[in-house]
C-alpha cells in the first residue's frame, strides 16, 4: 500500500512545479523541486528494504513533510487546499503503521480493509481537488462577468455623459437663439413701426416748415405796414408771429419726442423703472401702429376711440417694455379688425378703442377691438411662445408670449383676455402703481 | 369764395388763415374748418349751399378723406362742390382712388401754398 504515499507525494512535487512554471518564483524552486522528485523515487524503492508497515509509516510521514512545509510556504499559497486534501492520506498511513504495530492479528486479519481504506483516502485527494477546481472555474467564471458588467456600465456612464454634454450645449444654443429671436422680435415690430413713425415725424416737420414759411412772409408784411404807419396792424402780426413761433416749437419737441421713443424701442431695454404717464405712453404707440398700418396698407381706417382717464397717478414702469406690449396688442386689433373687413358686408365699421383707469391700487390700460375675435380652442394658446395665426412669415409668434413676460413677471401685474369669436377682443393690462 | 379745410390736425387752421391773410383781408377768399368727416358732413348739412371749395386729408382717423368724398359726391349734386383732396402718402392708389371718387384735385403734403394759390385763383376767375 505505500505505493500511495509515495505516488502522492510525487504528483504534490508535479503539482507545485506545473503551478509555478511560468512565474517568476520558478528559478527559485527549480533545483529543489526535481531533487525532491528524485529523492521521492530513490525514497519509494529504498523503502522496499523495510517491513510493510515501516513502508506506510516513512510514505505517510513523508506526505505528512511536504504538506506541512508546502502549506506554511508563501510561495505555494495558491495550492494550499490541494496540500490539505492530503493529510488524510497520511493519517491513514499512520493508523496503518500503529495497527501493524500494535494489533498486527487483527491488522493482518483486515488487511484488506485498510487497504481500502487508504486507496479512499487517496481518492480522496482527487474528488476533493475536482470539486474546488470546478468551484474556482465558477468564481473565475463570476469574476470575468463582474468585469465584463463593470465595463459596459462604464462604457454606458460615458455615453450618458457625453449626451448630457450635448444636451447642455444645445440648451446653450437654445438660449442664445432665445434672446436672439427675442431682439429680432423687437427689430420686426420696430421694422412695422417705421412707416408709422415716419408719417409721425413728417407731419410736426411740416408743421415747422410751413410755420417758418409763413411767418418770414409776416416779418415782410409786418415791415411793410410799419412803413405805411400802420402800427395796429403790425402789432397784430407780431401776435401772430409770437404764436407760429410757439408751434414751430411744440412741433420741434414733438418730432424729437417720436426720435426718442423710437431709439428707446430699438435699444436692449435697460430695465429701469421710471414714473411714466400711462396716457402719453399709450396715445403714442396707438398712432405709431395705426399708422404704420395705414402705410403698409393704405386702403384701411379704423375709427381710433379714446378713453383716457384725465389726472392718473404715474405709473413705475419700463417706459420701452410696456410700450412694446401696447404696441403689439394694438397691431393685434389692427390685424383682427382688418381680417373682419376682409369677410364683413360694407357696413362694418373696424373701430379700436382703448381706455384707461384706476381700479384699486392698480392702473388699467384697455385695449378692445371689434374684429373677428379668438375661437375658444385657441384661446389657451395665445399666450404660447411661437403661437400664431398670421401667415408664415408675418408674425414671430413672439408678441404676446414676450408681452406676458413683461407685464406678469417683470412689472407683477396681470393680463385679462376676453373674447367672442365673430364680435371682438378684449385686452385688459393691469399695473400697480 | 368759401372754403372748407377738413384735417384733424388743428394746426393747419392758423396757417391757412396767415397764409391767406391778404386774401381773407381783401374778401377774396372765406375759410372754415372741420376736425374729421363726421364734422365736415354736418358742417355742409346746415351750408354746403355755401360752400365752394373742400380741401380734405385724406389720412384722419375715423370717416377718412376719401369716404368723405364719395359721401359728398353721392349726397350734394346741386351745385357740385369743389373738391381737393390732400394726403401725407403721395401714392398712386390714394390718387387713382380719389380721382375714381370723383376728386377735382389731388395734393400732396407738404402743401406747396404757393402753387395751391395759383390754382385757387385760377379757380376763382
Amino acid at each position: 500500500m505505500d505505493f500511495f504515499y509515495f505516488l502522492a507525494a510525487f504528483l504534490i512535487i508535479r503539482r507545485l512545479n506545473k503551478s509555478l512554471k511560468f512565474s517568476i518564483l520558478y528559478p527559485k524552486w527549480r533545483t529543489m523541486l526535481s531533487t525532491a522528485t528524485w529523492m521521492i523515487i530513490v525514497g519509494y524503492f529504498a523503502a522496499f528494504a523495510l517491513e510493510d508497515i515501516y513502508q506506510d509509516l516513512v510514505g505517510s510521514a513523508i506526505l505528512f513533510g511536504l504538506v506541512y512545509y508546502g502549506a506554511k510556504e508563501q510561495d505555494f499559497a495558491a495550492q494550499r487546499s490541494y496540500l490539505v486534501n492530503n493529510i488524510p492520506l497520511a493519517i491513514a498511513g499512520v493508523i496503518n503503521f500503529l495497527f501493524g504495530l500494535l494489533f498486527a492479528g487483527f491488522y493482518d486479519k483486515y488487511e484488506q480493509y485498510f487497504g481500502w481504506g487508504t486507496l479512499i483516502a487517496f481518492a480522496w485527494i482527487f474528488g476533493k481537488w475536482a470539486t474546488s477546481k470546478k468551484q474556482e472555474e465558477e468564481l473565475r467564471i463570476s469574476t470575468e462577468r463582474r468585469a465584463e458588467l463593470e465595463s459596459l456600465v462604464q462604457e454606458r456612464t460615458i455615453e450618458l455623459q457625453k449626451q448630457k454634454d450635448e444636451l447642455q450645449e444645445t440648451l446653450q444654443e437654445l438660449k442664445t437663439t432665445q434672446a436672439q429671436l427675442i431682439q429680432s422680435e423687437k427689430m420686426a415690430s420696430l421694422g412695422e413701426l417705421t412707416a408709422g413713425i415716419a408719417h409721425e415725424i413728417q407731419n410736426p416737420l411740416n408743421f415747422v416748415n410751413n410755420f417758418s414759411e409763413v411767418t418770414a412772409e409776416l416779418i415782410e408784411e409786418m415791415e411793410e405796414e410799419l412803413n405805411k404807419g400802420d402800427k395796429e396792424e403790425a402789432i397784430a402780426i407780431a401776435a401772430d408771429i409770437k404764436q407760429n413761433l410757439e408751434k414751430i416749437m411744440h412741433h420741434g419737441k414733438r418730432a424729437d419726442g417720436i426720435v426718442k421713443g423710437m431709439l428707446q424701442h430699438s435699444r436692449a431695454s435697460s430695465n429701469i423703472k421710471e414714473p411714466t404717464d400711462i396716457n402719453k405712453l399709450a396715445d403714442e404707440y396707438l398712432r405709431l401702429a395705426y399708422h404704420g398700418l395705414r402705410a403698409k396698407d393704405k386702403s384701411f381706417n379704423a375709427e381710433l376711440i379714446t378713453h383716457f382717464t384725465e389726472g392718473l397717478p404715474q405709473a413705475n414702469l419700463v417706459p420701452q417694455d410696456v410700450g412694446r406690449v401696447l404696441l403689439n396688442l394694438f397691431n393685434n386689433a389692427f390685424y383682427a379688425v382688418k381680417e373682419k373687413q376682409k369677410s364683413a358686408d360694407t357696413e362694418f365699421k373696424p373701430a379700436v378703442e382703448v381706455t384707461t383707469l384706476a381700479k384699486g391700487k392698480s392702473l388699467e390700460i384697455i385695449v378692445k377691438d371689434n374684429g373677428t375675435g379668438i375661437p375658444d380652442d385657441i384661446k389657451e394658446k395665445i399666450l404660447q411662445p411661437f403661437f400664431t395665426t398670421k401667415p408664415t412669415g408675418e408674425g414671430t409668434g413672439l408678441g404676446l408670449s414676450l408681452s406676458y413676460d413683461i407685464v406678469v413677471k417683470a412689472h407683477s401685474g396681470k393680463i385679462d383676455v376676453k373674447s367672442k369669436p365673430g364680435e371682438g377682443s378684449e385686452f385688459k393690462i393691469s399695473l400697480p402703481i | 369764395m368759401k372754403i372748407l379745410v377738413v384735417d384733424d390736425e388743428a394746426d393747419v387752421q392758423p396757417l391757412f388763415l396767415q397764409r391767406f391773410r391778404r386774401e381773407i383781408r381783401e374778401h377774396e377768399f372765406e375759410f372754415d374748418f372741420a376736425l374729421s368727416g363726421e364734422d365736415a358732413l354736418n358742417y355742409l348739412h346746415d351750408k354746403h349751399s355755401e360752400v365752394v371749395l373742400i380741401l380734405s386729408d385724406i389720412n384722419m382717423p375715423g370717416m377718412s378723406g376719401l369716404e368723405l368724398l364719395s359721401r359728398i359726391r353721392h349726397e350734394y349734386d346741386e351745385p357740385p362742390p369743389m373738391v381737393m383732396m390732400i394726403t401725407a402718402y403721395g401714392d398712386e392708389e390714394n390718387h387713382r382712388q380719389a380721382m375714381e371718387r370723383g376728386a377735382n384735385d389731388f395734393l400732396t403734403k407738404p402743401l406747396d401754398f404757393s402753387l395751391l394759390k395759383e390754382k385757387l385763383k385760377t379757380l376763382s376767375i
